[in-house]
């Protein structure tokens, strides 16, 4: 085994495709969060789908190789790789050396990256996924986000004739950030003026949003009937208009119920993109009728392609103040008061 | 309760069935009936159904069905009368020590009801509660049968870290805290039990219709009240 070590973890966990059957305990999938690039990560690498990867967030983060080559590919967020200072491609296998350093910069444009390993890393999936879940309990090999110091095993390379390169996929979608919802189940808590509302401004994504939760700023949005709901279900891409009327978006380590009204939910097909807007980038919804969207995934499954993202606006990140908002989109604090059922 | 129950969409990958917009355990009876039949007599593309409150939210697989061929498949579930299927026949005591450092709002809500906190305690303690939903949280337990002159609404600003075991008041709901989390419910009391382990099998002991009996405990019996609820997990899940 080659060692993979952690020098600077910005804000890495590791996912997969996630966990699935327990969310009637109330333990939420988790996974990746960009499923698109995750997928095309363990392509590269010429790993199953869903095989385990570092997700790293928008912050810089560096690791340094022990042992026998490995081999590895980065994809999702647009931004700088290095390894050991020369520059290195996204959406390409490289070798890594014994000694070598492998330095992700800041996202630009993105919020999240995978990498990923040829042979995998060493994990042990528990329920089916070695993601991250603080609060449940789960996560292998550790059951916290990556600290400087950690050591990941990493299966070494074995010999390719050439290193693999993902063909850039063009974006099937021509407005930018223009992500399609399909509304309810309980947008008969609000005003139709409301709703129009919701679908007419220009959101910007919070520097609060995390793998939890996406906040959305703009104007506060006026519940009509109150604002508590008997708690329900929530599913990932749940938008729920919290009692101030700030809207949030729930992803991979939401809470498996909650209770605000839920305007909308975003469109399977849209949810790689929107997961990676960036903090302060736009963000404006479309309705669709559900069975739009479902016919849309369909083609999309046809064509055995899934949803190619559009890398957005490029905004550089305020580095700063996504440090000291203490988010970044990344690993969920479990002891974090986030807004989301009470 | 609803006439007949909703059909909503969750996206294009999941769908509620809803019975009503109340906390009423007959409602509640009708989503884990709905919840049983979908587990005994699988429909082809359900990936996994959550029971809450007042719905049963399905997950499925576009690619295998469709929000409409869904709602044809479910509607004959729906017709039985028959709730009886809903029962787990376990029921759990579950010790408490109330007020004090375990419960701080308890006095407060003594004050607001014109109570003593011993009629509060007695209150609380003298009724069988049904697990209506595990959810939130991991193992986070919500439960049906609150005395309604009991209900306290939420606070408005959440605290960050209830306890594990908390036992807590919030709107017309009461609660079992499974593991430390952010809470805006009214804290009663807290319980030795532990609801959530993710090494044990089953990690999560409580499950939507068991009944849970509350029983007050003194401070000065933690630690024994604590070992006669592991030999009551261990008796129950042999």
């Amino acid at each position: 085994m080659s060692v993979l070590k952690v020098i600077t973890p910005g804000i890495s966990t590791i996912q997969d495709h996630g966990r699935f059957g327990l969310q009637r305990y109330g333990v939420a999938p988790a996974g990746a969060m960009d499923r698109t690039a995750l997928r095309r990560a363990n392509e590269l690498a010429g790993c199953k789908p869903g095989t385990p990867t570092v997700e790293t967030g928008p912050l810089p983060a560096t690791f340094e190789v022990s042992g026998a080559p490995i081999r590895i590919a980065v994809t999702g967020a647009p931004r700088q790789v290095s390894i050991s200072g020369r520059q290195a491609a996204l959406d390409q296998t490289h070798l890594l050396r014994d000694g070598e350093r492998l330095a992700i910069g800041s996202a630009r444009g993105g919020m999240f990256s995978y990498i990923s390993f040829e042979g995998g890393l060493l994990t042990e999936a528990q329920l089916t996924s070695s993601s991250l879940d603080e609060r449940a309990g789960f996560g292998s090999p550790f059951k916290r986000p990556l600290q400087t110091g950690d050591f990941l095993e990493v299966t070494p390379a074995t010999i390719w004739p050439s290193e693999r390169s993902a063909a850039i996929p063009s974006s099937g979608l021509s407005q930018r950030n223009v992500i399609r919802v399909i509304l309810g189940p309980q947008d008969d808590y609000f005003f139709p003026e409301t709703i129009d509302q919701f679908l007419n401004t220009r959101w910007r994504v919070g520097l609060n949003s995390n793998r939890m939760c996406f906040t959305l700023d703009g104007p506060l949005l006026a519940h009509a009937k109150g604002y508590n709901i008997v708690s329900d279900g929530t599913v990932r891409g749940s938008i729920q208009i919290a009692g101030d009327g700030q809207p949030f978006v729930l992803l991979a380590d939401r809470g498996t119920v909650g209770g605000y009204p839920k305007i909308a939910t975003l469109a399977t097909v849209d949810m790689d993109r929107f997961v990676q807007i960036p903090a302060g980038g736009e963000v404006r919804f479309e309705a669709v009728s559900v069975e739009r969207a479902q016919a849309l995934l369909r083609t999309q499954a046809s064509r055995g392609t899934p949803a190619m993202r559009d890398a957005g606006t490029v905004t550089v990140l305020n580095e700063a103040a996504l440090s000291s908002a203490n988010l970044a989109g990344a690993a969920t604090n479990a002891l974090e008061p986030a807004a989301f059922e009470y | 309760m609803y006439v007949e129950p909703k059909f909503l969409a969750c996206g294009d990958s999941a769908l509620s069935v809803e019975f009503g917009d109340t906390i009423d355990i007959e409602v509640n009876a009708r989503v884990l009936t709905l919840d049983r039949s979908v587990s005994r007599q699988p429909i082809a593309g359900i990936t996994e159904t959550v029971p809450t409150y007042r719905s049963l939210l399905i997950h499925y697989d576009p690619l295998q069905t469709t929000f409409a061929e869904l709602q044809r498949d479910l509607l004959p579930r729906l017709k039985t009368e028959d709730l009886s299927g809903i029962a787990t026949n376990r029921a759990w005591s579950v010790p408490v020590v109330y007020g004090g450092e375990f419960g701080i709002d308890l006095e407060m809500i003594a004050i607001e009801k014109q109570i003593t906190t011993a009629e509060l305690i007695e209150r609380h303690s003298t009724r069988d509660y049904r697990v209506c939903m595990i959810g939130f949280m991991p193992g986070f337990a919500y439960l049906g049968g609150l005395d309604e002159r009991l209900a306290t609404p939420r606070r408005k600003q959440p605290r960050p870290a209830a306890p594990r075991g908390t036992i807590s008041i919030g709107g017309e709901q009461t609660a079992l805290q499974s593991v430390p989390g952010p809470s805006g419910w009214h804290w009663i009391g807290r319980t030795p039990l532990d609801v959530y382990a993710p090494d044990r099998n089953p990690m999560c002991l409580l499950e939507p219709g068991d009944i849970i009996r509350f029983y007050p405990i003194e401070r000065r019996e933690w630690a024994a009240e604590t070992r006669r609820c592991e030999a009551m997990i261990r008796e129950t899940l042999q």
